[in-house]
């Protein structure tokens, strides 16, 4: 299969923002949407064509789908070690072109409308296109390397599209939060690289997920504290991939994170960049099962089982819409992480892998489906708290259903996208770990629960007396809900198992009626639910919140993770470690040096008598002086 | 005349007009023509070399040698390898950017453009020099330019910084003579006779014992105009109180001679006494480094920013160094380049802030981004081209330094290297922070609203600097296998 074309789905959103970022004050914003909307869609065009080529023309050899790779050295650290640039083609990075193409274009015709009039208009597609090159590269990436470079251009993309409306104070704290905690995160990364290039030599994907590769087989060669350094740097790896993709204790900065352009919340921090760290487990699967028994991935299934819960329980008390779709987004990536972790290998055991991939893909509809309508909402009533809102259904139809169909979705409602999907990763646990399992079905009640909250509290519930009464948006806008929306409809029905799994066969993935019964039921549950607490305008939910007192607020005020990380950075790193260490150095250090300078002016004040004029003197000190170097010679000499 | 000593003269020629030069106009045109000329010749130099490369395999290409002092055998001995054309490069874009961003110096221009030159001069001469003694003439004649520089042309309590500044540094020089008459007087234990030539001690067994009394006095020696700790605190001071070009000078290229001198001179000359003291100078490197990210994240004042900013990134190269490898000496090499470019655009985008608002203070100012939008973007590039981020020079230095680290497998060095990797996070404090307060948020100054808009020759000397960090960045390949190369004669040395 030629895949050389395929360099080229990077390399025009690149353009684009060369184009739109060099050019910036020169070229209009009526020209400057249509190169970006016109750029990705030539972007996405191709990654159509590839998969097409990729899945149904060259389709398997010998019952497997191949991996092609092109690539080329990009620097040499020793002979052995280096840097390539290049693409590598495979089922994951295949499905991930198409869901960022799909998204990022929705989101350019989207912001079309959306951004109209912002005096930053052509700067804000040039960042759409730098994001947009950036997740590109990532997804393509042969080489830990490769990712990690361009991991770093998506964290910088979304740190400049956060801080977009750069003259607010809050946006200014999210951006530099959400750079400053994923660089945190980065720096284990990095030195999971570190490990993985020393130990085994090599930084190419291929090479190290061969099962029968040296990477793979002889991680048990060189072990640190009980453990094998393979596990320690998959560990690193993870705490990289667990701060992109907002993974407990990491998650802090993608409720802040939502000060940026709407469309840019859903493109970055729900569908495409988040996903990162979920892709990277992905990307680096067989190591993470093979290696110490699958240890590393152990920790990846409660880390995300935990975050999924951890989110769902803050999203029921959030009263900013997009803040609940933050945590919703963080306890959906949980669920990803959940289901890498409970994965097998081979055939039907790999499930696990198989439905994260699949929610990964389903997720990404429904949920810049939910984002774009909330930003149709804010669009419309300008604000982004509940409590300015209600009976929207009356104003905005097409939000109002197309949000529906996004929140069925997310609840697991058959036969939307999510159902499919989520009902994969509840069966991978229950075959894997029931403790998992449980925290699973239980997360799947609680989003079927705060999604509807959410829903009925803008569509339904009391009708709010507007200023400015609530129009239905643009074409521009309502276009991509509607697209969005039909794939999170049909979306569920593709055969992921056939195209998307870790031994790259694929298997025949069959409904598990119990299961699906499970799930669905609790959903449905988790909707009545809302449907009594929040269709009609009642003091339920108040006085619920209010029997739960102190819980209730604790998870509201975020389980004060928030205070926690200030108290760290601002108490004690700026304040008991900065601050001295610049006064230590002004004072003491430099103090010294200063020290030296005053004292030899001084002693030069008292000694400067010796200069007494007279000749005699000067003989005696010259003639004494020559004696002791003499001295000193003669004895170096002799020695 | 041979290609290299044209460095020397080239600038010669350029004084010799500016003493004629009656007004700035005149000056400043004719240090641009000379500068011009020289950035030519480092750009021809550069295609000669790699040309040159492919056919001559000894260590340094285009040597010269001239017999300058025969009692003590001193010798005008010149030569390059591609470390040190990569330096002259470096030093040649940072010059001719310098110029340009002095195009305003209305304060005895003529005298200013000479100090420069001679200053560059120095720096030429270092980088070229393969005799110790015409090597540590060329090191004097840079240092001492800058205490006119910034005792008459500087800011502030410029008599003190200037005094402090030239005062540490001739500390250090003596430290440094003595370390390399020491090197000198051994430099015949095998037999021959006594030399300067470095590449002849080279091949000389210096006696372990005295390596082990030398290396400290000559890595101290060079290290201190690098910025090691606790020898750095020359540097906040005498940056605050530079004028710009020469703050760009100074950390661009002058700092850049303590890096190039331990590796020439103390690593190359005397590898078992490196062996031996490195851990301390390890301690002292990583401690520089995070020491210096963190003061910079409680500075108010740009230039100190900045100036804690370079101990840091400084720290690194001397780290790096330490780690007797090449991968890390490569990153070490490419990590002096691009500081070198990367401070010099700092210092020239805070010299043009600093001339629109009359003020360095963070907290003063805000919202520049609205007001002067050329050099904020710049300087937001140039801030992110600091904390490492990929496709700007800083990564690919700072990677091949981790990487180079972290093929020490004991845990000493493991535990140093992890930490100087944790700079990574601090440096993207300090950097945002300044991101953050001074040209996001809201114009703050009325009176800023109505800042003149970026120049043309200022335009000039940003692009300059520019261009080397992003194509370093994006292409490295070429340069670094140049490094590499010229590497591995040293690396022999050691192993």
């Amino acid at each position: 299969m030629n895949i050389t074309y395929i360099i080229l789905i990077p390399i025009i959103p690149f353009i684009v923002f060369l184009l739109l970022g060099i050019f910036n004050q020169k070229i209009k914003p009526a020209v400057s949407g249509y190169v970006g909307v016109f750029g990705l869609l030539a972007s996405a065009m191709l990654s159509f064509y590839a998969a097409y080529q990729y899945f149904f023309v060259n389709g398997k050899v010998d019952g497997v789908y191949q991996t092609f790779t092109e690539k080329t050295v990009w620097m040499h650290f020793t002979d052995t070690l280096h840097i390539d640039m290049g693409i590598l083609v495979d089922p994951i990075s295949v499905m991930m072109l198409v869901v960022v193409s799909v998204v990022s274009l929705m989101v350019h015709i989207y912001s079309r409308g959306y951004m109209k009039g912002d005096e930053g208009y052509t700067k804000f597609f040039a960042f759409l296109g730098l994001f947009t090159f950036s997740m590109y590269g990532l997804v393509l990436a042969t080489n830990l390397f490769q990712i990690y470079i361009f991991w770093e251009l998506v964290g910088v993309s979304s740190y400049l599209l956060i801080g977009y409306y750069y003259t607010k104070t809050s946006a200014i704290a999210a951006a530099k939060k959400a750079f400053i905690v994923t660089r945190f995160a980065d720096f284990g990364f990095l030195i999971g690289i570190m490990i993985i290039g020393f130990y085994t030599g090599t930084f190419d994907f291929e090479t190290l997920n061969n099962p029968e590769g040296s990477a793979i087989l002889n991680w048990a060669a060189t072990s640190f504290m009980g453990l094998s350094v393979i596990t320690w740097a998959l560990l690193f790896i993870f705490i990289g991939g667990a701060g992109k993709s907002a993974m407990f204790p990491l998650h802090i900065w993608l409720p802040d994170a939502m000060e940026g352009p709407t469309p840019v919340s859903a493109l970055i921090h729900a569908a495409t960049m988040v996903v990162a760290g979920v892709f990277l487990v992905a990307r680096l699967f067989p190591m993470f099962y093979f290696v110490e028994d699958g240890f590393a991935l152990n920790i990846v299934a409660y880390v995300g089982a935990f975050s999924a819960l951890f989110a769902a329980v803050i999203a029921i008390t959030q009263t900013d819409i997009k803040r609940v779709l933050a945590f919703s987004t963080m306890s959906q990536l949980g669920y990803m992480m959940l289901g890498l972790g409970v994965s097998g290998y081979e055939g039907h055991e790999g499930v696990g892998y198989m439905a994260s991939m699949f929610h990964l893909f389903t997720h990404a509809m429904f949920k810049a489906l939910l984002f774009l309508g909330a930003g149709s909402v804010i669009h419309a009533v300008h604000s982004n708290y509940l409590k300015d809102m209600g009976s929207l259904r009356k104003y905005m139809p097409i939000t109002n259903i197309t949000f529906l169909i996004a929140a069925l979705a997310i609840a697991g409602v058959p036969p939307l996208a999510g159902f499919w999907s989520k009902d994969e990763i509840l069966v991978a646990a229950f075959e894997h770990n029931k403790l998992i399992y449980y925290v699973g079905v239980f997360v799947a009640g609680l989003t079927a629960f705060y999604m509807f909250r959410l829903y009925f509290g803008i569509f339904w519930g009391k009708d709010r007396t507007y200023d400015h009464k609530p129009k239905e948006s643009p074409l521009s806008m309502t276009f991509p809900l509607l697209v969005l929306a039909v794939l999170s409809v049909v979306g569920g029905l593709i055969p992921f198992s056939e195209f998307v799994t870790a031994d790259k066969v694929g298997f025949e993935a069959h409904l598990n009626y119990p299961l699906a019964a499970i799930a669905t039921t609790v959903g449905i549950i988790g909707i009545g639910l809302a449907w009594i607490f929040y269709k009609k305008e009642n003091n339920l939910s108040d006085r619920y919140a209010k029997a739960f007192g102190p819980l209730y607020k604790w998870a509201s005020d975020k389980f004060y993770f928030d205070e926690i990380y200030m108290f760290i950075t601002k108490k004690i790193l700026f304040k008991r470690v900065s601050a001295p260490i610049a006064k230590f150095d002004r004072k003491v250090v430099d103090g010294t040096m200063n020290g030296i300078g005053n004292k030899t002016v001084l002693i030069s004040q008292k000694i400067k008598g010796v200069q007494s004029g007279k000749v005699q003197d000067y003989a005696f000190v010259f003639v004494a002086g020559v004696v002791v170097i003499a001295l000193v010679f003669i004895y170096l000499w002799s020695n | 005349m041979d290609i290299l000593s044209l460095f020397i003269i080239v600038p010669v020629v350029t004084i010799l007009f500016l003493v004629f030069a009656k007004s700035l106009k005149q000056a400043r045109m004719v240090a641009m023509v000379g500068s011009l000329v020289q950035l030519g010749m480092a750009i021809n130099l550069v295609f000669a070399y790699l040309k040159e490369r492919t056919v001559n395999d000894s260590i340094m290409v285009f040597t010269k040698d001239v017999v300058w002092f025969e009692p003590f055998n001193i010798h005008y001995n010149i030569g390059v390898d591609g470390i040190s054309v990569a330096l002259l490069l470096l030093t040649a874009i940072v010059v001719l950017a310098g110029v340009f961003i002095s195009w305003k110096m209305y304060d005895l221009p003529k005298e200013f453009f000479i100090s420069l030159i001679v200053l560059s001069i120095g720096v030429y001469g270092f980088f070229i020099s393969i005799d110790l003694f015409t090597m540590f003439v060329f090191f004097e004649i840079a240092v001492i330019p800058m205490y006119l520089l910034i005792g008459i042309w500087g800011s502030g309590p410029r008599e003190y910084s200037a005094m402090k500044l030239t005062l540490m540094l001739m500390g250090a020089s003596a430290i440094l003579l003595v370390g390399i008459l020491g090197i000198y007087f051994n430099s015949d234990v095998d037999g021959g006779a006594l030399t300067f030539n470095i590449l002849e001690i080279a091949q000389v067994n210096i006696p372990v014992e005295v390596q082990k009394l030398f290396f400290p006095l000559t890595f101290i020696g060079f290290a201190v105009i690098g910025a090691l700790f606790p020898f750095h605190t020359w540097s906040p001071d005498g940056h605050a109180s530079a004028p710009t070009a020469v703050s760009m000078l100074h950390a661009g290229v002058l700092m850049k001679l303590g890096g190039y001198g331990v590796f020439r001179v103390a690593m190359y000359l005397l590898p078992e006494g490196a062996v031996d003291w490195s851990w301390i100078f390890i301690i002292l490197s990583v401690v520089g480094v995070i020491y210096g990210a963190f003061s910079a994240i409680k500075q108010t004042d740009l230039k100190y920013i900045n100036a804690y900013s370079s101990v840091s990134h400084l720290g690194l190269v001397l780290f790096a160094l330490l780690m007797l490898n090449k991968t890390a000496w490569n990153g070490a090499i490419l990590q002096s380049l691009s500081h070198g470019f990367m401070t010099a655009l700092f210092f020239a985008l805070i010299g043009m802030i600093y001339e629109r608002t009359h003020t360095r203070d963070i907290t003063r100012l805000g919202g520049l981004l609205k007001v002067i939008p050329f050099i904020s973007v710049i300087y937001v590039i140039a801030g992110l081209a600091s904390l490492g981020l990929p496709g700007f020079s800083g990564f690919v230095a700072e990677m091949n330094i981790f990487v180079g680290a972290f093929q020490q497998e004991d845990m000493f060095m493991r535990v140093a290297t992890v930490l100087s990797i944790s700079v990574i996070v601090i440096t993207a404090v300090y950097i945002l922070r300044v991101v953050g307060i001074m040209l996001m948020g809201p114009v703050k100054n009325e009176s800023y609203l109505k800042l003149e808009k970026v120049t043309w020759y200022e335009k000039f000397g940003i692009l300059l600097l520019l261009i080397p960090i992003v194509g370093i960045g994006v292409a490295p390949l070429w340069l670094s296998d140049m490094i590499l190369e010229s590497l591995d004669p040293f690396i022999k040395g050691l192993l």
